[in-house]
């Protein structure tokens, strides 16, 4: 196996790897980094704590984002928590306990030191969080909450109510602020990055699109970090914000990055069923509802009747029959799956039969009773424990169940939720060293934009640990390595050739696409792509619909560039030529997704090739052939190189996943 | 359900913009009002007319992105609901809806329904925020805070500072956005010792970005999609007085 991509992973045992890197990691003075200047695309967890953290270590820092505040980010909308080691529920739980849960849950495909690492740092994430004024729900005795999460059997898990993501961001958010208040940040919402600009092989600063008035920026900085999140919308349907895009990550690509992982997809298993074809998007019931929810399907194949008039015996409570030990706290993948398993074989409920039932009776009458020991009512009724038990529920969860009863006018209090999986994060991305730099010099990714934490398969309330992680408390450091050798190279005029460069190629292509005139929107193409990545490419994948996939992508591709069309101009506020653009990196996208997904001839963790399962329909690994972050490296219109970097354990001893 | 759209198009901010009048034909009670708006824009690009320009993003409420003046009502006619999760069935087939963007002199119209709100961003970024530094915090727990405090500021935290409590104030007031962040951070005892001059700064600049003054008509915790209460207002004027004082007391 070929060895191009050096991880940079530092010698030692495990547990001292990043102690004694991050003592001995090259250093910038106070002085010189005044005059080094940082580059950060995307304002979610990831963006918006790097940011704020290396301004307050002085160093000059301009950020981006396409929307019209750093605050609303995709990061906001995440909801049941984030995991750290504390231990406060003096249940077992350690920093080795999230090392390993964490490459379990990532069916062995992740990297051993960046994990740790992850999980070492988890703790100080939660200790920054609460000193911002994060409010995080608390006991009565004033100290920090748990819940569980799935693929763990302890309860790590920090939250705010069903809002974690935005109370994080916010944090994150008001620490970028208090910089651009003291001129450390300069803010440039409503903009796009739509290349970057490499001199002499080195990333030295990007093309900026002004959404606004459509004119293009060239900003030089000493290096560039793309904290840009995920590619879920490639699927068009997918609980990410209409806005979430693989651009700038893509051109990164093009310019020489090398995408790792890209076929590698979490679907979520409890996310609000589609209702009909004019739906835009997917709405998540956050996994911690797994917590005290019951997920089930009637025993009897096609049942018509509603969840509750089917009785106790009748209904199969799937997971907790096939996963013993975990119920229905399994990882998100398992879940996912065998949601799919009971729909195609046709357990299926509501209308479109494409549907389990999530249940919180149970739940609210397990609660009902406490609450009614706790009052000294022994003699309560049904209805006054039901009423005590939803209030305990509304409380956990309140937000949930209203957005659940607003998007399907059902009462989830007093019916069993109806959910089914959707495409929610994209755990391939870009390829990054232990320092997080790309194989491009200067050119960093972090959070959901890189590939390196979650192998195969993500747990629950591990995205927010590790953007912030990345952000807070690995960047600041690892960025010495290289910015230590940069101190002697003065700021490079915007007027050099390679940026000139760069912003004549991005006019083009934008000019190209106005120029088109076709007949079909933007919007078409993108749903037309969806459809094959999910039929072809989604929760089960096969050599033939792979291939199948590539060609109508190449064709889809071809479909596009002569036939889309794009009112408006290029020099005004313009959404869809933005969005044309961003269809159209997709489009490229979805190609190597499936052409990854083909190479990797195994099943593990969200890729599920249908080829390669056990007799239980559980995923069948190959770990003598594919143990191996499969990094891309593009090579010109559908062609690419795979650069493998081979996965070693030294720590962990490798299993096929049992949750048994 | 057929309807008819009246909706404000304006080229951008140096024009003066109007009301244009659309059918839309089949929608269906469960789309949501965004999805509505695509079903329209598709339409309108195949006819060859401009699409509406409207801001959104998560379409699950989070964001704060949406922002539609529907009806007479930022967020349109449900309460503690966005635009973005307000569904068709809280409207009847042939009814008429007039839609319009924010109305406030520091909100500036960028194109149709889209406007700026960059000057939320400048209050926040004048006190809006605890003085910490990554790496300067002390153990999660060393500090324990009584839940009621923990979930008063929790609620003043759930801003999404959408800027429909601006839209919905006669006076364009930020009062309810300026006091959801004062209140979040007084509440907590890590936001202490910033407390007076955080109020008198973001103040200050909700002041110098144009927003008027609130004249207590509660409006704004009306229409606020995520129900943040006017005590909030209460607490900031608390704040902002005594900060005056030079007590917190």
């Amino acid at each position: 196996m070929s060895n191009k991509l050096d991880a940079k992973i530092p010698e030692g045992p495990i547990a001292d790897k990043w102690t004694k890197y991050r003592s001995t990691v090259p250093l910038v003075n106070p002085a010189n980094k005044r005059s080094l200047e940082i580059i950060v695309v995307g304002t979610g967890l990831a963006g918006a704590s790097a940011a704020a953290t290396l301004a307050e270590m002085g160093y000059k820092v301009k950020a981006f984002c396409f929307q019209d505040s750093p605050r609303r980010a995709h990061s906001i909308a995440a909801q049941g928590g984030i995991n750290a080691a504390k231990n406060y529920q003096n249940d077992g739980d350690s920093v080795y306990r999230l090392f390993y849960d964490t490459i379990k849950g990532g069916d062995y495909r992740s990297r051993e030191g960046n994990v740790h690492r992850l999980a070492e740092v988890s703790g100080s994430i939660i200790d920054q969080c609460v000193a911002q004024g994060v409010p995080f729900a608390r006991e009565y005795g004033g100290l920090l909450s748990n819940r569980s999460f799935g693929g763990t059997q302890v309860q790590r898990t920090f939250y705010a109510a069903g809002q974690t993501g935005q109370q994080l961001l916010l944090g994150a958010y008001s620490g970028l602020e208090r910089q651009v208040g003291i001129g450390n940040v300069t803010m440039y919402t409503r903009h796009e990055m739509l290349d970057v600009v490499t001199i002499d092989g080195k990333a030295r600063g990007i093309i900026a699109k002004n959404l606004v008035t459509g004119e293009l920026e060239r900003h030089f900085g000493h290096s560039v970090l793309l904290c840009t999140g995920g590619y879920g919308n490639v699927f068009y349907l997918s609980t990410n914000a209409m806005g979430s895009n693989v651009t700038a990550a893509w051109k990164a690509h093009k310019k020489g990055a090398n995408f790792a992982n890209p076929c590698y997809t979490q679907i979520h298993p409890t996310c609000i069923p589609v209702s009909g074809d004019h739906q835009s998007k997917l709405t998540l019931m956050s996994e911690s509802l797994r917590n005290d929810g019951r997920i089930w399907v009637p025993k009897k194949q096609n049942d018509t009747r509603l969840g509750n008039d089917i009785p106790e015996e009748e209904r199969d409570y799937y997971l907790e029959r096939r996963y013993p030990a975990f119920g229905n706290l399994v990882p998100r993948d398992i879940a996912s799956r065998a949601a799919k398993e009971r729909c195609d074989a046709g357990y299926g409920v509501g209308a479109s039969k494409m549907a389990v039932y999530l249940d919180y009776a149970y739940a609210i009458e397990r609660y009902g009773k406490i609450e009614a020991n706790k009052k000294n009512m022994h003699n309560a009724s049904k209805e006054e424990i039901s009423e005590m038990g939803k209030a305990v529920v509304k409380e956990k969860y309140g937000n949930l169940f209203d957005m659940y009863k607003q998007i399907t006018g059902e009462d989830p209090y007093e019916l069993p939720m109806r959910i089914y999986p959707a495409v929610h994060y994209t755990m391939g991305g870009l390829w990054v060293d232990y320092n997080l730099m790309t194989n491009v010099p200067g050119l960093y990714a972090l959070g959901e934009a890189n590939f390196s934490d979650h192998g195969a398969n993500r747990l629950g309330a591990s995205a927010l640990m590790q953007g912030l992680a990345d952000g807070y408390f690995v960047i600041p450091y690892t960025i010495g390595s290289y910015l230590s050798s940069e101190i002697r190279t003065k700021a490079i005029s915007t007027d050099h050739p390679a940026f000139a460069e760069a912003e004549k190629a991005v006019r083009e292509r934008i000019n190209k696409l106005l120029n088109i005139k076709g007949k079909q929107s933007p919007e078409s193409f993108h749903k037309r792509l969806g459809k094959i990545m999910w039929d072809k490419c989604g929760m089960a994948r096969s050599e033939k619909g792979l291939k199948e996939a590539i060609a109508e992508i190449q064709a889809l591709k071809n479909e596009f560039w002569s036939d889309v069309r794009i009112l408006g101009d290029a020099d005004e506020f313009n959404p869809e030529l933005d969005k044309a653009g961003r269809v159209a990196d997709f489009i490229e996208l979805g190609e190597l997704m499936c052409v990854d997904a083909l190479n990797r001839n195994e099943s593990c963790g969200g890729h599920f090739r249908e080829e390669y399962q056990t007799e239980e329909g559980e995923a069948l690994r190959d770990d003598e052939n594919f143990m191996y972050v499969a990094a891309w490296e593009y090579e010109g219109e559908s062609k690419w190189n795979l650069n493998p970097e081979p996965l070693i354990y030294e720590n962990i001893k490798i299993a096929q996943r049992s949750y048994k | 359900m057929n309807l008819t759209l009246k909706v404000w198009r304006q080229k951008n901010k140096k024009v003066n913009g109007k009301l244009e009048t659309y059918q839309v034909a089949g929608i269906s009670e469960d789309m949501s009002f965004l999805e509505m708006f695509d079903v329209l824009n598709e339409r309108l690009v195949s006819e060859g007319t401009e699409p509406i320009a409207f801001d959104h993003d998560c379409r699950e409420g989070i964001c704060g992105m949406c922002s539609m003046y529907i009806n007479g009502q930022p967020h349109g006619p449900l309460q503690g609901v966005t635009t973005c999760q307000l569904h068709m069935r809280s409207f009847k087939d042939g009814d008429t809806i007039v839609v319009e963007p924010w109305r406030a002199v520091a909100f500036p119209v960028i194109k149709d329904l889209v406007v700026d709100r960059s000057s939320f961003d400048r209050i926040i970024a004048s006190g809006g925020f605890i003085s910490v530094n990554t790496g300067n915090a002390q153990d999660g727990n060393s500090l324990p805070i009584p839940k009621d405090d923990a979930d008063k500021a929790f609620m003043a935290a759930a801003c999404i500072g959408c800027g429909a409590c601006v839209s919905a104030c006669k006076n364009a007031s930020a009062m309810l956005f300026v006091s959801a962040k004062v209140s979040q951070l007084a509440l907590l005892p890590q936001g202490q010792p910033e407390r007076q001059d955080r109020a008198m700064k973001m103040v200050a600049q909700m002041d110098a970005e144009g927003f008027g003054t609130c004249t207590n008509t509660g409006a704004c915790a009306a229409e606020c999609p995520k129900e943040i209460s006017l005590e909030n207002i209460a607490r900031l004027n608390r704040e902002y007085l005594g900060a005056s004082l030079g007590s917190t007391n």
